[in-house]
C-alpha cells in the first residue's frame, strides 16, 4: 500500500495467522486466515444447527428457525431432484449453509475494531472451485453408478433428429464439462466484485475526509451513503449466490438421477 | 499510445460487458414480474426457473469482469 492510496486487492491476501510460514515437503501448510475463517464458519454453522436439535414438543424460536431452514432445503430438493432426491438433502443443506455463512461472515463489518478484519472465504476460486468439483464429482459418481454407461445418453437429448447426431453430443458434452467452472466462477466473482466495490467506496470516504473542505465532506458523505446501500445489496447477493449454487447443484443431480 | 494506456482502455472495454449483462438480468426479472402479475398463482412455482435464468445471464457479466481483472492484473506490463 503506497502512501495515500488504498489497494482494493489487499483484503484478499492469504496470510499465516501466527505470522510465520510452516512448510512440509516443500508445500506451505501454515494455518492461514482463510483456514481460520473456515473454522469460524464451521463453528457458527454447528452452533446454529445444534441449537435446533433439542426435539422439544413445543418448538422455541431457535428450533423453528432451524426447522424452517431444513424444510426450505427439503422443498428445494424434492422439487428439483424429484424422486430419489431425499438422500442428497444433507449434502445440499451443508453446501447451502457453508456458502451462506461464509458469505455473511465475509461482509461483517468487524473491521471497525482496529486490528481485526474478516476474510471472505468464498472470494477465492481455490475454495469455490473445490466446492464446485465436489458437486460435479458427486454428479458423475451417482450417474455412472446408477446408470452405468447408459449415463452417456445424457449427451443425446430425447427427440434429437438423426441428421443432427454429429453436432448435439459434442455441444452437450461441452456444456456438461463447463458446469463446474461456471459454478465455481460465479460464486467467486460475485463475492470478489462486491468486496472490491465496498473497498473502493470506503477509500473514497477516507480520501474525501483527508482532502477536507466542503467538497471533500460532500464526497465522503455521499460515498458513505453508497456504502450502506451497497452493503444491503451485498447481503442480498450473499443469499442469492448461496441459493443459486445449491439450486444448480440439485438440478445437475436431477440429470444424474433421472437422465433428463 | 503506450502499452499501459492500451491495457487500461482494453480493461474498460471489457467492462462494457457487465453493463450488457445488467440489461439481461433486468430483462429476466422484468419478464418474470410481467408474467407473475398476469397469473400470480403460478408465479411461486416458477421461482427456481427465475433464478436459473438469473444465474445464466449474470454469469456472462461476471466473465466480463474476470476478463477486465485479468487484463489489469495478470497481463505482463
Amino acid at each position: 500500500m503506497s502512501a495515500g492510496k488504498i489497494d482494493p486487492m489487499e483484503q484478499f491476501m492469504v496470510e499465516p495467522v501466527l505470522g510465520h510460514h510452516l512448510s512440509l515437503f516443500g508445500y506451505d501448510v501454515s494455518f492461514t486466515n482463510s483456514a481460520l475463517f473456515m473454522v469460524v464458519v464451521f463453528v457458527l454453522l454447528a452452533g446454529f444447527v445444534s441449537g435446533g436439535l433439542k426435539r422439544e414438543l413445543i418448538p422455541g424460536r431457535w428450533q423453528v428457525a432451524v426447522e424452517g431452514m431444513i424444510g426450505f432445503i427439503d422443498n428445494m430438493v424434492s422439487v428439483n431432484i424429484g424422486e430419489g432426491g431425499k438422500k442428497f438433502a444433507p449434502y445440499i443443506f451443508s453446501l447451502f449453509f457453508f456458502i451462506l455463512f461464509a458469505n455473511l461472515v465475509g461482509v461483517m463489518p468487524i473491521a471497525i475494531i482496529p486490528g481485526f478484519h474478516t476474510f471472505a472465504v468464498t472470494s477465492h476460486i481455490t475454495v469455490t472451485a473445490v466446492l464446485a468439483f465436489v458437486s460435479f464429482g458427486i454428479v458423475l459418481a451417482v450417474g455412472l453408478w446408477k446408470h452405468g454407461f447408459h449415463f452417456l445418453s445424457l449427451f443425446v437429448p430425447h427427440g434429437t433428429p438423426a441428421w443432427l447426431l454429429w453436432l448435439i453430443p459434442p455441444v452437450e458434452l461441452l456444456s456438461f464439462m463447463v458446469r463446474p467452472f461456471s459454478l465455481g466462477l460465479r460464486l467467486f466473482v460475485a463475492m470478489t466484485a462486491g468486496h472490491i466495490l465496498l473497498e473502493v467506496f470506503g477509500s473514497f470516504v477516507v480520501q474525501g475526509l483527508n482532502a477536507g473542505g466542503p467538497l471533500g465532506w460532500l464526497v465522503s458523505g455521499l460515498s458513505f451513503v453508497m456504502i450502506v446501500g451497497v452493503s444491503a445489496l451485498e447481503l442480498l447477493v450473499c443469499a442469492i449466490q448461496a441459493y443459486v449454487f445449491a439450486l444448480l447443484t440439485s438440478l445437475y443431480l436431477h440429470d444424474a438421477v433421472h437422465l433428463h | 499510445m503506450t502499452d499501459l494506456g492500451a491495457m487500461y482502455i482494453g480493461a474498460g472495454l471489457a467492462a462494457i460487458g457487465i453493463g450488457l449483462a445488467a440489461l439481461g438480468v433486468g430483462n429476466v426479472f422484468g419478464s418474470f414480474l410481467e408474467g407473475a402479475l398476469r397469473n400470480p398463482s403460478a408465479a411461486d412455482g416458477q421461482q427456481g426457473r427465475l433464478f436459473i435464468g438469473f444465474a445464466a445471464s449474470e454469469l456472462l457479466g461476471l466473465i466480463a469482469f474476470v476478463v477486465s481483472i485479468l487484463i489489469l492484473f495478470v497481463v505482463k506490463k
